[in-house]
């Protein structure tokens, strides 16, 4: 049995025109929680959607769940993957309730012709029952607020019934409370279902403290990696962040650590 | 009233046709509307235009040169807005303004008299054959079908191209998809409703649709009724004043719209009356 699910080994990868990532290798097995942190531009969504079958490979190879990625072919991929973007713009008159929007979860696993079942209504409620949102299920969902539309997000990501859970940002652009209910939800989901996870976030009060490891990545590279005590220095974060140590400081002091 | 019209052979084809082209085009208009791509249907139509008159300038098919151009402009205007180098109105644009020279030119060059190309910028319902129906009825059946056999698709699709893409969902070719299927569409009601008027037909049943709905199975099944009902409704007029259906048809669709707007749910507070607007502190 493979143990190792996601296998980077020197990955250049293109954005655009630009290069976003310079060779980067990295593994991660199952059951592990991966927080990757850095300033904006780093690559760290590139290294994501590398992940989920959609990058551009210029050199080197990755290997997600026993898939090689080349271009075109990421679609039984992204089924295994539970993917949550940041907060998206919705169009608030778009006609489609929460329980849609979550049942779209479970579209690339039915395939097609096939119309979602008993079984398949089952598992997105209880998504949707896991993330708290089973008194919305009936509301269009261009009426939720920003936290409520990332609940449904990861909802819609749970009912693919993932083997990998990527989270890009998942807190940016939300109030400190529906930042710390998220944080406490992704940490519930990996505890309950020891669900191989990757966390994107360039805010470090965002970083669950429930990471096996964490990835420093700066300019396309991977910087730094190891346990959050040994690697969350104030003098490593005032290199990667290009601030002085002395700023680095007072602001993880002001910073209301989220669990503890 | 005298209805004895309604027994005569155009009137029956007209009514057909209207009822065809009513369900097909609505339908379309729901992925215009929700994709937010409006323009895609005066796109469209100028590049089904353009191609009829290569047809007529160089004495082939109308038809097939309107197919050809139009699926030739959702050809490129997908694959344009998918890579997100341009937003899609952008790109649909920069077609839109080529299409149209293309039928200026061609309408320079062809010799003769222009009444056919004009016709085909105005419509005529009341001319349309058997074959026109056949046409119109073909392209009806298969937006329906595709509609219901890929509904879960082009729902994921339509709600977040991103979104689909991340489940699974092949989304590029849904995009193509809908994108040759509006070209197909604007191509088979050409003749019939006329390249200016086809823009109203596609946008206003969905668009009144959207206003009444937050359930899109029940928008697409609101916009073909309106579709449909701008269409027969249109027709009565042109007929009862003797004015051009073309025209008649889609101030319906406007009315049918503002009537919509106006009654819409989408705009009023819910009941906010019934319920105490401070809830007790705790």
């Amino acid at each position: 049995m493979d143990n190792e699910l996601i296998v980077i080994d020197n990955a250049v990868v293109s954005y655009r025109e630009d290069i976003a990532l310079r060779g980067v290798s990295l593994k991660v097995s199952k059951g592990e929680f991966v927080g990757i942190i850095g300033p904006n531009g780093a690559g760290k969504t590139t290294l994501l959607t590398v992940v989920n079958g959609l990058g551009k490979l210029l050199e080197g190879k990755v290997r997600v769940l026993g898939h090689y990625l080349t271009p075109g072919n990421g679609h039984s991929l992204r089924k295994r993957v539970g993917y949550v973007p940041q907060v998206q713009n919705i169009d608030p008159r778009m006609p489609i309730c929460v329980r849609e929007v979550v049942m779209i979860g479970r579209y690339g696993i039915l395939g097609l012709f096939r119309r979602p079942g008993k079984s398949d209504y089952e598992i997105v409620d209880e998504a949707l029952e896991l993330v708290g949102m089973s008194h919305l299920t009936q509301r269009p969902i261009g009426h939720l607020s920003g936290g409520e539309l990332q609940r449904v997000s990861i909802a819609r990501a749970l009912a693919q019934q993932p083997e990998l859970l990527l989270l890009d940002e998942p807190t940016a652009s939300l109030d400190w409370k529906a930042q710390s209910d998220i944080l406490e939800l992704v940490k519930m989901i990996h505890n309950t279902r020891s669900l191989t996870t990757l966390f994107v976030t360039h805010d470090l009060s965002c970083l669950p403290v429930t990471c096996d490891r964490v990835v420093l990545m700066k300019e396309g590279i991977i910087w730094g990696e190891g346990s959050p005590g040994e690697l969350l220095t104030d003098d490593n974060l005032s290199r990667l962040y290009d601030m002085p140590v002395s700023v680095v400081q007072s602001r993880r002091e002001k910073a209301v650590p989220v669990h503890q | 009233m005298d209805f004895s019209i309604f027994g005569y052979q155009f009137m029956q084809n007209a009514i057909l046709s209207a009822f065809l082209g009513g369900i097909a085009c609505a339908t379309i208009g729901v992925f215009v509307v929700l994709m937010h791509m409006p323009f895609i249907g005066v796109c469209m139509s100028h590049a089904a235009f353009a191609g009829a008159l290569l047809g007529l300038w160089l004495g082939f098919n109308p038809l097939v040169g309107a197919f050809g151009l139009s699926l030739l402009s959702a050809a490129i205007i997908g694959p344009l807005a998918d890579r997100g180098e341009l937003s899609p109105e952008t790109s649909i644009g920069v077609i839109f303004s080529l299409m149209l020279g293309l039928a200026f030119l061609f309408m320079g060059l062809m010799p003769g008299t222009k009444s056919g190309a004009l016709e085909l910028l105005w419509g005529s319902i009341l001319t349309n054959t058997r074959s026109d129906i056949m046409l119109l009825g073909i392209v009806a059946v298969v937006v329906v079908a595709l509609v219901f056999l890929f509904f879960k698709e082009i729902q994921a699709t339509i709600f977040n191209r991103d979104t689909a893409l991340a489940v699974g969902i092949p989304a590029a070719l849904f995009l193509y998809g809908i994108l040759f299927l509006t070209g197909a569409t604007i191509t088979a009601s050409l003749r019939s409703i006329g390249g200016l008027l086809i823009f109203s037909l596609i946008l206003n049943p969905a668009a009144a649709a959207y206003q009444l709905t937050y359930n899109m199975k029940k928008m697409f099944l609101l916009s073909a009724a309106f579709g449909v009902l701008s269409g027969w409704v249109g027709l009565l007029f042109s007929y009862l004043f003797n004015a051009p259906s073309g025209a008649t048809i889609v101030v319906t669709s406007s009315v049918i719209f503002l009537i919509a707007a106006i009654f819409s749910p989408k705009r009023k507070v819910k009941g906010w009356r019934s319920q105490p607007l401070q809830e007790e502190q705790p």
